[in-house]
């Protein structure tokens, strides 16, 4: 079985959870063989983005000492093999180019997306 | 008869926040009154579904006490969800996330509802039919 | 071919992306597939006839059947005979029917 996860939703309880839960889960799954590729569309094209730092947030005397680092964790889904696609036009539409991204990426057109969805078993649209 | 199915859901919502939580129980009601197999992964505030430590209230507003409120409770239509697909002849195989558990300090869950991980969920929707996603916003 | 179910719960009043599941529906339809786009929760707000909005009528005129789950119409008071043409009532048991046939269904 071959999934296709897409991730819309971006940084919803990031900063809470210190990862995006939906980007961590597919680490996870893939962790346990799953055979699974990520499409990034919508508000999520920002997760691609080199450059994010949530660091230094504290609350009181709690400091957070693991801010999510969520750019590292879509380079390094790609570097364990998943395929992270990426909606070109949503990428265009928030004036986003090749250059502010993480490495390792595919770009998908809209047009791309019923040939993307039909070589995937399941698309899970998280 | 009609074939018996396999189906796998994955839930995020915690109860009382979204409708998506009333559709998503009402889809488990079909599946398991048809007697399928049902296996939900609760991910994120949707371990707080099966909570048992939820109760039950009044309703000053409407002048209604405990009784004549019959507040839904998500903890009891999930026990009536399990006990449901057991009678129609399937099962319902709940699921709750356990980092997701620890995080919000829901470890007393009704029974029938076990710990598990995103492999549970991986393993579940390679065995099953067909497999839904309800994601969170 | 194969079958999609569009779940589209979101309702195009404020959800911006509603767009996207209807220009989804219509470029797999295109592809050669049979898709249905079911409406639920506040996802049949956009279906009264006289609404301002994305408009099913086009969408049924692509290829895609429209659904919509009679309980939330009814939740809303939405009445079957005030839709907008090319919208349908349903009950939600035909999520389960498309699931158990294999559609692959997507949750907007």
């Amino acid at each position: 079985m071959k999934a296709l996860s897409i991730v819309e939703s971006a940084y919803r309880a990031t900063i809470e959870e210190q990862d995006d839960t939906i980007v961590w889960l597919n680490h996870a799954m893939k962790a346990a063989g799953a055979d699974l590729a990520v499409l990034l569309r919508g508000n999520a094209v920002n997760y691609a983005v080199r450059g994010q730092d949530a660091a230094g947030l504290a609350f009181g005397a709690w400091r957070q000492t693991q801010p999510p680092r969520i750019a590292d964790d879509i380079a390094s889904l790609a570097g364990k093999g998943v395929t992270v696609y990426v909606v070109a036009e949503d990428l265009a539409e928030r004036g986003l180019d090749a250059g502010d991204l993480v490495p390792g990426l595919e770009r998908v057109s809209r047009d791309g997306l019923p040939g993307l969805f039909a070589a995937h078993d399941q698309i899970w649209h998280w | 008869m009609a074939e018996k199915k396999t189906l796998t859901f994955a839930l995020m919502d915690a109860p009382y926040e979204s409708a998506r939580t009333t559709t998503a129980l009402r889809l488990i009601d079909i599946a398991a009154r048809r007697g399928y197999a049902v296996n939900v992964f609760a991910y994120e505030g949707a371990v707080l579904l099966p909570f048992s430590r939820q109760q039950p209230h009044p309703n000053a507003v409407h002048g209604r006490s405990v009784e004549e409120e019959n507040h839904l409770l998500t903890k009891e239509v999930v026990a009536a969800l399990i006990a449901e697909a057991a009678r129609a002849g399937g099962k319902l195989d709940w699921v709750n996330c356990g980092l997701c558990v620890d995080e919000r300090g829901a470890g007393e869950a009704i029974d029938g509802v076990r710990r598990g991980s995103p492999a549970d969920f991986w393993k579940m929707a390679e065995a099953s039919d067909n497999t839904l996603v309800i994601g969170t916003r | 071919m194969a079958n999609y179910l569009l779940i589209e719960s979101r309702d195009p009043f404020e959800s911006a992306d509603v767009a996207f599941c209807h220009d989804l529906a219509r470029r797999l339809a295109a592809a050669g597939n049979r898709v249905t786009v079911f409406l639920v929760q506040n996802g049949v707000l956009g279906v009264r006839a006289g609404a301002r909005g994305p408009g099913y009528a086009e969408l049924a005129r692509a290829g895609v059947e429209v659904r919509a789950d009679d309980f939330s119409l009814r939740e809303r008071g939405i009445s079957a005979d005030r839709l907008q043409p090319g919208v349908t009532p349903s009950p939600l048991d035909l999520v389960i029917d498309r699931l158990a046939e294999g559609a692959k269904a997507i949750w907007h």
